[in-house]
């Protein structure tokens, strides 16, 4: 049971960024005035940036859980690409880029090297996006995890190369039309049995914590921010980010997106520690994948010219075997 | 110059300096919307914003809040039907919030810890006649004296509260209630005369130099339906049964009491019945429960005392001990039509609630004024086609509640007070409303309502005790949470959390947010996102020209 689950019975307290009736240790630190704002106004992400909002709820909550003694590493993308033109920056901690795919290996050496300077004070967090964490960086990611290298790994996902225009990952789900895979053919959009889930493979590893969260989940977020910090060792969270330009969808939906995609159960929410399952954030309001696809873009094939039945059930039964992989229905739910 | 670094020509610079605001095309704007509650409360209450209060655990200022529009919340907490909670857009996400248990909760409070309100020290020399003191007199008496005027209520009975004391019996509204809350309005120095009827009001307003009149003498007198009845038939009606119970005592009803009309008063006779002894009280009406007038919950509340109902029936005649019933049909217009069948119904009395008229004898000798179906017409403002005489309550065609009477005796105050003045009395433009389709409901924590506890059956057909009883501190701040404060920030912060430019300022306790629009893209996030619907998205001017 999550912090932010215990907190009942008043308006909003469980369920927006803050409350006038809470005290102030209760609630996230998106409502503070103070909050640290990693990534400051000005960046040059489009509206509705979805990776915009989890870096900073993810970032803020870090700084808050290290006393504000964060380093961040970032992966090539469109986090990288938006925050710092050259000679801007709209960090406000010290942060490193160096290339596509080394942003683990990066951290790692700045954990090692922190750990040589004695400076235990000190935290690191890496970043990426998709491209740069399942695919690019999984090599280095993979030794930061067998290494159990003192880093916080963050992957904002938004399931395709948005920077570059697009282009399908390893991240991208089945049906979804991108650049690479277009909406032509017989199964239209990325193919059925392709892609893979880093979380489960992160598990693989067996690292002190895994655990997945999105934008419409700030309170569950950063109480798994909070628990990633209080741990030492390599520690994996991958964060649903909705990108309204890759997505076709509009820009102020990008909560209600990603809260969709979790009420689907197409993008479960867990947590687990040494590769074992230890909690889910369960499914409150249960909507069929079909209104979580209808609102893309990128989805608009499965609608028109025909309504392609079969493929939507698919993806329903993709998400069905979530729910019951995960037990993602809360308890009454399940057995009415 | 100073040196930099291998490669480097350029200072680090902050992104600040780039003012993404120049994206925009739509612009967030905070705003207030009216909520469902205050559009359907007949009395004006800002129920919305006195349950803002509550929910910080603020009784206090929630009751002040209360009082700026009704001075009778404990009674209104028992009697009214809050047609706020059934307009609440809470019912679209599981119950409406209880505003009229907290309400009560409010009221009693403030009973108990002797909260008073008080009236400006400077009067405004201005003196009004006020006649009747039930709901809308009382009203009107209270806000004419916070506005610095003077105010004698006459009142015909020994006693004030008009209906609220003949009419609405004990076990629904208590007199210690109803007493402490007059005894409150009478306290900011309103003359109350007793037992005095005004026979003519022009000789009354001119006799005591009142530069302005509130009639307000009600509907009192029961109407009579002809039933041929036979010589010792007992008949009488519902207005003198509930009415003598605060005085002369109650008359023998008999152990089978049969009650005509299907109105609240109907129901209010017939319990009233059986908690006298009557060990058989039935309702008959001519239409099907559906086309009641009476509110469901005093139907359900009867059905639970063992009341029976006889539906399309009418009395086609009485005799000592029985009665001649006529089955009624509807027709396809649903009005009911005779069928020419008969049966007896065994009753010792029949109880007649038929509906009321106003005694509008002391308006004989103003011509000016208007009277149609005997009720007295006013305009907009509340007042009849005399100057400087205004009416309201049931006198005046409107739905005949204490809610709705208290609404008027407020409105005709502040309309009494521009006429004093000599100017108009402008309410302002009301926000736009706060529809459900305008809130973000996900929001809002599972929280079903409370249930306020009610008497036991046994006590409820033996005694005259209060039937619905009251919540205790705790649940009342549990029910006052379940507001979504529709249409006006309750400062939730989730503008300033989902916001991904860091756009929205925050700006402290009770001052809410701004939007920095220096670095607003307009993507339209934080209006999505508000819970209760404060925010529009407005398009920006067009910047070309």
């Amino acid at each position: 049971m999550t912090a932010a689950r215990e907190v009942r019975f008043y308006q909003v307290g469980s369920f927006a960024a803050g409350n006038r009736l809470l005290g102030p240790e209760l609630q996230s630190e998106q409502a503070h005035p103070g909050r640290s704002n990693a990534l400051t106004c000005g960046h040059r992400a489009c509206q509705g940036c979805g990776e915009a909002l989890g870096a900073r709820y993810a970032l803020d909550a870090a700084q808050r859980a290290a006393g504000g003694k964060v380093i961040a590493v970032n992966a090539t993308g469109c986090l990288e690409v938006f925050s710092t033109p050259y000679p801007e920056t709209s960090w406000q901690l010290p942060w490193l880029h160096s290339l596509f795919g080394n942003a683990p290996a990066v951290a790692a050496g700045v954990a090692a090297a922190l750990r040589a300077k004695g400076r235990t004070d000190v935290r690191v967090v890496g970043q990426g996006g998709d491209g740069g964490t399942v695919d690019i960086g999984l090599g280095c990611l993979s030794g930061m995890f067998e290494r159990n290298d003192d880093v916080l790994y963050v992957c904002y996902d938004n399931e395709a190369y948005m920077n570059t225009g697009v282009q399908r990952s390893g991240a991208t789900p089945p049906t979804t039309r991108t650049a690479t895979t277009q909406a032509v053919g017989e199964v239209p959009g990325a193919p059925f049995g392709q892609g893979k889930s880093l979380p489960l493979i992160a598990m693989a590893h067996e690292i002190p914590y895994v655990a997945t969260a999105t934008v419409a989940g700030l309170r569950d977020l950063e109480a798994k921010v909070h628990r990633a910090m209080g741990m030492r060792g390599a520690r994996y969270l991958h964060v649903l980010v909705p990108c309204p330009l890759g997505w076709g969808t509009a820009s102020h939906d990008t909560v209600r997106i990603a809260r969709l995609a979790e009420q689907t159960g197409l993008f479960p929410v867990f947590e687990a520690t040494g590769g074992v399952v230890t909690d889910v954030t369960p499914i409150r309001r249960r909507v069929p994948v079909e209104e979580y696809l209808r609102p893309q873009k990128r989805y608009a094939h499965l609608f028109r010219p025909e309504l392609r039945t079969d493929v939507i059930a698919r993806l329903q039964r993709t998400a069905d075997r979530n729910i019951a992989r995960f037990g993602l229905l809360a308890q009454e739910e399940a057995s009415s | 110059m100073k040196e930099k670094p291998f490669a480097i020509t350029l200072d680090v610079g902050s992104s600040l300096a780039n003012r993404t605001g120049a994206w925009r095309t739509e612009r967030p704007r905070y705003v207030d919307r009216m909520p469902p509650c205050n559009q359907a409360c007949p009395a004006g209450e800002n129920i919305q914003q006195w349950l803002f209060h509550a929910e910080s655990g603020d009784y206090e200022s929630a009751w002040r809040q209360l009082m700026r529009d009704n001075p009778l919340p404990a009674v209104m907490g028992r009697v009214c039907y809050h047609p706020c909670e059934t307009a609440c857009n809470r019912v679209q996400v599981d119950n409406a919030v209880g505003i009229n248990s907290i309400e009560r909760f409010l009221g009693d409070e403030a009973i108990r810890r002797g909260w008073t309100v008080e009236a400006p020290s400077e009067t405004s020399g201005k003196r009004v006649l006020v006649i009747g003191s039930g709901p809308a007199g009382l009203s009107a008496a209270y806000h004419l004296r916070l506005l610095g005027h003077e105010v004698t209520i006459r009142e015909a009975q020994d006693r004030p509260g008009g209906m609220m004391r003949y009419g609405i019996p004990r076990y629904r509204l208590p007199r210690e209630v109803l007493d402490a809350e007059i005894d409150r309005i009478m306290a900011l120095g309103v003359t109350l005369e007793l037992g005095t009827k005004v026979e003519d009001v022009l000789t009354a307003q001119a006799e005591g130099g009142f530069d302005a009149v509130f009639l307000a003498v009600g509907a009192g007198i029961g109407k009579r339906a002809y039933i041929p009845a036979g010589d010792s038939a007992r008949v009488l009606d519902a207005v003198s049964l509930l009415g003598s119970m605060e005085g002369e005592g109650p008359p023998l009803l008999g152990r089978r009491v049969a009650v005509y009309g299907g109105g609240n008063t109907a129901m209010d006779a017939a319990r009233t019945a059986r908690r006298l002894g009557a060990t058989d009280a039935v309702v008959v009406y001519r239409r099907t429960r559906d086309r009641m007038p009476a509110h469901d919950i005093e139907v359900e509340e009867a059905l639970e005392e063992g009341v029976r109902m006889k539906w399309l029936s009418t009395i086609k005649h009485a005799d000592e001990g029985r009665l001649t019933i006529e089955r009624m049909e509807l027709d396809e217009t649903g009005f009911p039509q005779p069928t020419g069948e008969f049966e007896e119904l065994q009753a010792d009395s029949v109880v007649l609630a038929l509906g009321q008229d106003s005694d509008l004898s002391l308006l004989r000798d103003v011509p000016e004024l208007a009277v149609d179906h005997g009720m007295v017409q006013v305009a907009d403002g509340l007042m009849t086609g005399r100057q400087g005489i205004f009416a309201g309550g049931d006198m005046v065609p409107a739905e005949r509640t204490v809610t709705v009477a208290v609404g008027h005796g407020k409105k005709a105050a502040r309309h009494i007070d521009a006429y004093l003045r000599g100017a108009t009395y402008d309410p302002g433009a009301k926000h736009a409303p706060a529809t459900f389709d305008l809130l973000n409901p996900w929001y809002y924590s599972d929280a079903p309502a409370s249930v306020r506890p009610r008497l036991e059956l046994a006590r409820r057909v033996s005694t005259f005790d209060e039937v619905v009883q009251g919540l205790d501190e705790s649940t009342a701040l549990f029910e006052a949470r379940r507001c979504m404060s529709c249409g006006n920030c309750f400062e939730c912060d989730n503008c300033y959390g989902v916001c991904p430019d860091n756009a929205i300022r925050k700006l402290g306790p009770g001052k809410g947010f701004d939007i920095d629009l220096d670095y607003c893209k307009g993507c339209g996030l934080c209006a999505a996102e508000c819970p209760c619907g404060a925010i529009e998205m407005v398009p920006e001017e067009d910047s070309g020209a």
